[in-house]
């Protein structure tokens, strides 16, 4: 009934290849673009961006770059936060060392020295594969961690510890610090979050992506077919830690404006963002998408029910949360293990069939 | 994507939540987590005060006060989230509990012209008015902390701590880290031997930590912890047998919670304060006639007496007379954060004051001003007593050594000042 391919005619190759065949589908895409550009900005205030939107386009991006890596390429990353912070510390010290360029170049050029860090710690994925470069991994995550907290140039000498935002503008609007406006600061994440998402989208359904999906499901048959496994794993290190890196510099400079590496970069984070990919969807943009906003969402959602509108005591509905949030996700996976991403899919294969479904 | 957006509608509209005309004092606690046993406490001294001010004089100058809590589990995402979804309620001022969150908020409540207090943590060089013109640490902060415990050894020592080797146990966080550049100069100045020992967030693992302390064998220990590091470097002391009379904490590492779990092991242990212990004070008999005895005790209600409670009451009452004091400034009950800022820069604590509230003696006497956001920075020395389980206020209100704090504050806030084009001023 509603995703009819019947009567959506396409008479050139560009558009039997574009990202969304369906007439609907695009019209949908398009209407959300619509909303996130042309409506948010003008009625967003400080609450929203702060406490919903940035959080939700920063991790949808880190999610996108660890769905790259894990769901693309099938090698199991932990160290989604430490590379998070070298994106951070890169953009602090540019930011500060560079205070006249603009930010744009600076969260781009973070995302470059993150990836370039992803490639390094990437190289053991050539010989070690599965369970076992978690742990590489995990160690990268550790060992980057320590890096900050140990050596005080990376924050410049600071006598806390602490990496704090300066005021930065682009084309003469004030995105970092206190006196950014909500909307300067939404406006900018979302220019990035929608230029990871369709770099990635163009680059998982090109040859690039095809090689990673090729070692992903058997890496001995891609390097028969031809795949040379070297450049597929370094290119998705390198790549998935690029956006990775993108939302390390926004997390610090845009969102938070302080961070402190242990606290903000743990361990937590990396389990974190590999939650969001495996809830939303493994190997599916639109399930980065869908897992960052369910594990950013619904703790606020669930923290406003329970606070603002039942009136309940404050620790009850924070343990509450924990509850409410592990006890949906284990019946997310269990009703569906492919992710939000899927349940999505059968539904739009339902409803492409309905009312009719025979 | 849509349905997304639909909830983040849904969310939002629910955010924009009614207007209060009660003097709003939000409450940025944290009963959850690792470090749940000293947000407890602190929350409910800090939400009693309030509901007994309420309940016994009908709020500040006739107008009700409302504590409205926000959970933040010690992590500054959602302190963040805490303090926006707060600032539309008309917070007058924020306490976070967290330097993380202090950190995060320092220009944010600048620029939201909200002021901030943070007593006894928090970026230390805030006490610089001049350069932080919203942010509050009186009555005392970690560098008099670290200056205190030395003062302290200094006496126990005779004046001299020649050639003594002095250990820092710290939580690796900006907190820990505060002190080290103190204790740095102290060492230069007194010629002892300092060595850092940070202790990762939770703190839960300390055994090499404790290790490497068996093996240095420091006269003497100084422990900046916080939460579960507390309790387990405690234990851990005992495990070594580290002599606990020469352990000594700083006010974040001296509660109830972080001594009992040692048992008489634990007996001896020193932590520094800048207010007064026990129950033994007149204002409780009013937390019990107006608070506990309604029922309006604020959590379990089975804190109160503790370290923390009382530091969250004297939050709250340091809080209240300020507001007060703005309300005097203003001619007006009905304060504004603005307002509200002005009342702390022109607090005055005299000990009439204390004694009418019915804490004589509780706490140091201090007059704040726009160049000095820090009270006078008096510290003092308790003791746990492991068979009464309490603890024990050891020595006076000492003054610390401002000719070594003094320089470092400025050259701090001379140093946030150049980093965000911020003009020092007082006028």
């Amino acid at each position: 009934m509603f995703y009819r391919e019947a009567g959506d005619f396409r008479t050139t190759y560009a558009e039997d290849q574009q990202t969304f065949p369906i007439k609907f589908d695009r019209y949908r895409y398009y209407l959300v673009l619509f909303i996130a550009i042309c409506l948010i900005p003008f009625v967003i205030n400080d609450y929203w961006a702060n406490s919903l939107l940035l959080p939700f386009l920063i991790y949808a991006i880190a999610a996108i770059g660890l769905n790259i890596l894990v769901g693309y390429c099938g090698q199991v990353s932990l160290g989604t936060g430490g590379f998070m912070a070298v994106g951070a510390y890169a953009c602090y010290k540019l930011m500060t060392a560079m205070p006249d360029v603009s930010m744009f170049i600076h969260v781009l050029l973070a995302g470059a020295i993150t990836a370039a860090v992803g490639v390094l710690f990437g190289l053991p994925s050539l010989r070690i594969k599965g369970f076992y470069l978690a742990v590489a991994t995990l160690a990268a995550q550790f060992f980057l961690v320590w890096l900050f907290n140990r050596f005080p140039w990376f924050y410049n000498y600071s006598a806390s510890g602490q990496i704090n935002a300066p005021e930065r503008d682009v084309f003469g609007i004030v995105i970092t610090g206190p006196n950014a406006e909500a909307w300067a600061t939404y406006a900018f994440c979302l220019i990035f979050t929608i230029f990871s998402a369709i770099v990635a989208r163009n680059l998982t359904r090109g040859s690039v992506g095809r090689k990673w999906m090729a070692i992903r499901d058997m890496d001995i048959a891609a390097e028969i077919i031809g795949v040379n496994p070297l450049r597929a794993k370094l290119t998705a290190f390198a790549v998935s830690s690029f956006f990775i890196g993108i939302s390390g510099a926004l997390f610090f400079s845009i969102y938070l404006g302080a961070v402190e590496v242990g606290e903000a970069f743990g361990i937590q984070k990396s389990f974190l963002v590999l939650f969001m990919i495996i809830i939303g969807g493994l190997g599916s943009i639109f399930g980065s998408f869908a897992g960052a906003a369910f594990l950013v969402l619904l703790p606020v959602l669930l923290k406003v029910v329970g606070v603002d509108w039942l009136g309940w005591p404050t620790d009850i509905v924070a343990h509450l949360q924990l509850v409410i949030v592990g006890a949906l996700i284990v019946l997310f996976l269990v009703a569906e293990p492919h992710g939000i991403a899927q349940l999505w899919r059968v539904a739009k294969e339902k409803l492409r069939l309905w009312p009719f479904p025979h | 994507m849509t349905y997304k957006l639909g909830t983040l509608a849904v969310a939002g509209l629910m955010a924009a939540s009614p207007v209060m005309a009660d003097l709003v004092f939000p409450s940025l606690s944290y009963r959850t987590g690792p470090y749940a046993a000293g947000g407890i406490p602190f929350a409910d001294g800090y939400a009693d005060y309030f509901t007994m001010l309420n309940e016994r004089d009908g709020g500040i100058g006739g107008v009700k006060t409302s504590v409205p809590e926000c959970e933040t589990a010690y992590n500054t995402e959602k302190g963040v989230e805490c303090y926006e979804s707060l600032k539309d309620s008309g917070g007058l001022v924020y306490q976070p509990l967290s330097t993380g969150i202090t950190y995060q908020l320092i220009p944010k409540t600048t620029a939201d012209d909200i002021p901030m207090h943070t007593m006894g943590y928090g970026r230390t060089s805030a006490a610089n008015g001049a350069v932080f013109t919203h942010t509050f640490n009186y009555p005392a902060n970690y560098w008099n902390g670290a200056s205190g415990a030395i003062n302290y050894l200094l006496a126990e020592n005779g004046g001299d701590l020649n050639g003594k080797k002095i250990s820092l146990v710290y939580h690796n966080s900006a907190y820990g880290k505060e002190p080290i550049r103190t204790l740095q100069e102290l060492s230069k100045k007194h010629g002892f031997e300092f060595t850092e020992v940070p202790v990762d967030h939770p703190g839960q693992e300390q055994k090499s930590q404790w290790l490497q302390i068996r093996r240095d064998k420091p006269d003497y220990v100084i422990m900046y912890g916080w939460g579960v590091m507390n309790q387990v470097a405690v234990q851990e002391a005992a495990n070594i047998r580290f002599p606990m009379e020469n352990f000594i904490g700083i006010w974040w590492s001296g509660s109830e919670n972080d001594v009992l779990a040692a048992g008489a092991a634990a007996d001896g242990y020193k932590a520094l304060t800048f207010h007064g212990v026990g129950s033994d004070f007149p204002v409780f008999d009013d937390i019990q006639t107006y608070v506990v005895d309604k029922g309006l005790a604020a959590g379990a209600g089975d804190q109160i007496g503790t370290v923390l409670y009382n530091r969250g009451l004297y939050a709250a009452m340091l809080a209240a007379e300020a507001a007060k004091t703005a309300q005097e400034i203003h001619g007006t009950a009905d304060i504004t954060p603005a307002m509200m800022r002005d009342g702390m820069e022109g607090l005055k604590i005299t000990e009439e004051k204390m004694t009418e509230l019915g804490l004589p003696n509780f706490g140091p006497t201090f007059d704040v001003s726009c160049s000095n956001h820090g009270g006078t920075g008096l510290v003092g020395v308790t003791q746990w007593d492991a068979t009464a389980k309490e603890w024990k206020l050891i020595s006076d209100f000492a003054p610390t050594d401002m000719d070594v704090i003094g320089p470092l504050i400025e050259e701090d806030s001379a140093a946030y000042a150049a980093e965000n084009n911020i003009e020092p001023s007082c006028g």
